[in-house]
């Protein structure tokens, strides 16, 4: 038998976090063409028509890209989030503030010239998706509220508060009955990239959002304090560290950058807030971070591999007649491996030949 | 003589630290053998083998001419061995009977047998001198109760070795006395005893046999009838150590004071203040002696404004301190190094550096009035204080976690003391850590007080609280003596006063 056992290593070397990643999508992928196998098409030509889906054309890669938008912006507050290990999983109902503000705001009520619109649509996006964190933090820190129970419930409340909306005060008349808000006038329309394709602006702010949290992060007190709360929340008290008032701020920098998601589906996506503005979105900016090892940089890559999956297997299920669910497969299996690579970063396994 | 247990050749490697190298020696039926060595020479590691915890990677242990199997605690149970941890194993929401017969049961037995465990437990707790009270709940036990019952629990399964690791760490001088005779009670029963510690006075008072380990290895066994003090110090540490001398000093300024401060206590270990009244004054070492959890944190949390008392007043330079927060009080020029440097003192996974700036990130060289951090300054910082205070690193970049536990220490103390602090709050500076590196810090809180600063020393260690503080004060249940000058005290009577005797406030 084998015997082996697991020593904790003193210093991982920074190419294993960098590799990880990257390792587990081969293998995830290796391990989702058993399951192609079943349904009895070839894995190599299906994965072929996936990429050829995401990155076959111009129109492909743009469709990516903008598929990518909201998630990195997602999967940037579930990072920075996590980081200081504050557990925000509510990034849904954040991103839906963020719609709702856009078009309480963005569809009439405010007009300014496009230069000033646009920002100014972020900012309140961002401001409503900060604020509806801000309560659940302070029930945190104030009585030791599970932020866990909290933002992962409000997602709910918030979903049915849009539905409400939409049904109800909200719904456009002139949408011919379906449940949608009126639409974002034209100045608060986020630009097209590539003309005659969905990439719009968005894109850009998402990429620029994620350098200035690296930027955060690796160079300014409050990103050191970020971390070392993270780590060791005893110690940085300990240290002089406002604690709590560094957990405020992630929780504002965390629901702000969702409800910027929210931002770019509303006013450059779809132009007008829908009941399905996020196919979990939110969630998916969980995978994202993780999978990212929870780096800002990291997570736009993390992010446009995820909407690659996501775009590329409905090009694959029309090709092969494989169901696009796979898509949601190779995503949590990738998501799965990074979190087995933790044990190996962390530990190094040493097999020794005497039976016990 | 017939040894009970032989162990021959153990080695036992972490990665690349040969924790156990090549260890041989056997235990003899009915003594007291005691292991001695730093923290770090092998000690714990060798009686986890012996107990089960680990596999050891090359050697063998026999017990009663038995061979034992390895990395299985029940095997080591039922052979007869029993251990008695530093930091007891016992499930405190049940009663004294139910931790006894606690894992004794098969999961199918639906009734247990309390009734047959009273009777063993009476006798046993009578034959050996050890009263307890089957009935009462472990939560409402004191520690030296706790420890009495572990060594019960084990006298009940039977045990003809026990083990005692740190035994006395947390009792009283005079509990530590009435410890002994049951451990003499014990052999003379015919049982041995293993007993493990870092105390060389009550190693040299119980012990029949010594045997010394450093760094892994067995570098010296003797009989306790032949050995002394020094000889075993010499052993333990490999060469002589000097230990720092107090300079006399002049009584400075008072820099803070406490009133009437009655406080909550911080956690359920520990108790809190009730109508505490203290003076801290420059160019002095106060020594706050007691049992662990007599209140000894929470005082130091309200003098480092961690912890809101209830009543009372703070004073720092006469002034009335009416905000109470860590950032405030370090402002005041106010510095604690906590009692568990690895959870409250250091972030382990950053680097040495980050750690060194991580109280100092308000200052103008250290971060620009954007947030900005100055990472130059950041790096410069960390070499002062580690050229300063002698922390020796591979590089300031490494994580701190990797630094040994002196290391850490002094880098902790280093990054508060170079803020010059006017007072510094020390919770058990030196607990774990090696001789030379206790003269070091020793040195650290002496140098302090040579600055005319204050220090408030709170350890558990008495031989340390008698030779480097000029005032001690004692506490018991929250409450705390008046200070009385360190010459005029000796073991016997502040031990006294830490049981709670000629205690007056």
């Amino acid at each position: 038998m084998f015997n082996f056992r697991l020593e904790e290593r003193t210093n991982t070397p920074s190419w294993m976090f960098f590799l990880s990643p990257f390792l587990a999508v081969i293998i995830s992928l290796f391990l989702a063409s058993f399951l192609i196998l079943l349904a009895g098409v070839s894995p190599i030509e299906s994965y072929f028509q996936l990429f050829k889906g995401a990155f076959g054309s111009v129109n492909a890669i743009a469709e990516t890209l903008s598929r990518a938008t909201p998630i990195i912006l997602t999967g940037l507050a579930a990072g920075i989030a996590f980081k200081a290990k504050f557990w925000n999983i509510g990034a849904e109902g954040q991103l839906y503030v963020g719609a709702l503000a856009v078009t309480f705001f963005g569809t009439g009520l405010i007009e300014l010239p496009s230069f000033l619109m646009i920002p100014f649509l972020f900012i309140v996006g961002a401001l409503a998706g900060g604020m509806l964190l801000l309560p659940l933090v302070i029930l945190r820190n104030l009585y030791k509220v599970d932020e866990v129970v909290t933002t992962l419930l409000l997602n709910f409340v918030v979903v049915l508060l849009v539905s409400y909306l939409l049904e109800g005060p909200w719904k456009d008349p002139m949408a011919l009955g379906w449940p949608q808000g009126a639409s974002v006038i034209d100045q608060g329309v986020l630009p097209q990239l590539i003309p005659r394709t969905r990439l719009h602006l968005g894109f850009m702010i998402s990429v620029f959002t994620a350098f200035a949290i690296w930027l955060i992060l690796a160079k300014t007190v409050i990103g050191f304090q970020i971390k070392s709360v993270g780590f060791n929340p005893s110690a940085s008290k300990h240290s002089g560290i406002p604690v709590m008032r560094t957990i405020v701020i992630v929780a504002l920098l965390s629901g702000g950058m969702a409800g910027m998601a929210g931002v770019t589906e509303t006013a450059g996506l779809k132009g007008y807030l829908t009941l399905d503005l996020s196919p979990g979105f939110g969630y998916a900016g969980i995978a994202v971070a993780m999978l990212a090892g929870l780096h800002p940089l990291g997570i736009i890559l993390s992010g446009i591999f995820l909407a690659s999956i996501y775009v590329g297997a409905d090009a694959m299920s029309r090709a092969m007649n494989v169901p696009s669910y796979l898509a949601d497969v190779i995503v949590a299996l990738t998501v799965l491996c990074v979190l087995l690579s933790i044990i190996f970063l962390q530990f190094k396994i040493t097999f020794s030949g005497n039976k016990s | 003589m017939n040894p009970i247990l032989n162990v021959f050749s153990i080695t036992k490697t972490f990665g690349n630290l040969i924790a156990n190298d090549n260890i041989t020696f056997e235990v003899n039926k009915g003594e007291v053998l005691a292991i001695l060595g730093e923290n770090g020479a092998g000690k714990t590691t060798l009686m986890n083998i012996l107990f089960g915890h680990y596999t050891p990677d090359k050697g063998k242990i026999s017990f009663e001419g038995q061979q034992m199997t390895f990395g299985n605690t029940g095997n080591a149970i039922s052979l007869g061995i029993g251990m008695v941890h530093q930091h007891f194993t016992l499930a405190e929401n049940l009663t004294v009977l139910d931790n006894i017969i606690i894992g004794q049961q098969s999961l199918l037995n639906l009734s247990l047998p309390r009734k047959a465990a009273k009777q063993k437990l009476t006798k046993l707790s009578e034959s050996f001198g050890l009263p307890i009270d089957p009935d009462s709940l472990v939560v409402n036990l004191s520690v030296s109760e706790k420890q009495r019952l572990e060594i019960l629990k084990t006298l009940y399964r039977d045990c003809k070795l026990l083990i005692l690791d740190e035994p006395t760490a947390a009792l009283t001088p005079q509990e530590t006395e009435t410890l002994f005779k049951t451990i003499r009670k014990m052999v003379s029963l015919g049982l041995s005893v293993i007993l493990i510690s870092h105390k060389l006075n009550e190693i040299l008072s119980v012990s029949d046999r010594i045997i010394v380990l450093r760094n892994g290895k067995v570098v010296g066994q003797t009989k306790t009838s032949g050995a002394s003090r020094n000889t075993l110090a010499k052993m333990i540490v490999g060469k002589t150590v000097n230990y720092p001398k107090k300079e006399k000093l002049i009584l400075g300024n008072e820099f803070m004071r406490i009133e009437n401060i009655s406080c909550h206590p911080s956690n359920e270990s520990n108790s809190g203040l009730s109508n505490v009244n203290l003076k801290l004054n420059g160019g002095q070492i106060l020594g706050i002696a007691g049992v662990a959890g007599n209140g000894q944190v929470t005082l130091a949390k309200v003098l480092a404004g961690h912890a809101k008392p209830n009543k009372g007043k703070i004073f720092i330079n006469n002034k009335l301190i009416n905000s109470i927060s860590p950032k405030t009080f370090m402002n005041h020029g106010i510095a604690y190094i906590p009692e568990d440097r690895n959870k409250d003192g250091l972030v382990g996974d950053m680097s040495v550096w980050e750690n060194s700036v991580m109280t100092e990130t308000n200052r103008i060289d250290i971060s620009n009035k954007f947030g900005w951090m100055n990472e130059a300054n950041c790096l410069n910082q960390a070499n002062d204080i580690c050229d300063v205070f002698d922390v020796r690193t591979q590089s300031i970049f490494q994580p701190a976690r990797l630094l040994s536990g002196g290391n850490v220490q002094k880098l902790l103390i280093g990054r508060w003391l170079s803020r010059n602090p006017k007072i510094l709050i020390a919770c058990q500076p030196t607990r774990g850590l090696d001789e030379g590196a206790i003269a070091s810090v020793q040195k650290l809180l002496l140098s302090s007080r040579s600055k005319g600063n204050a220090v408030l020393l709170i350890t558990e260690d008495l031989d340390e609280l008698l030779s480097i503080s000029d005032y001690i004060s004692v506490m018991y249940r929250g409450k705390i003596s008046n200070q009385i000058e360190t010459n005029k005290l000796n073991r016997l009577k502040v031990g006294l006063m830490m049981a709670g005797e000629n205690f007056n406030v």
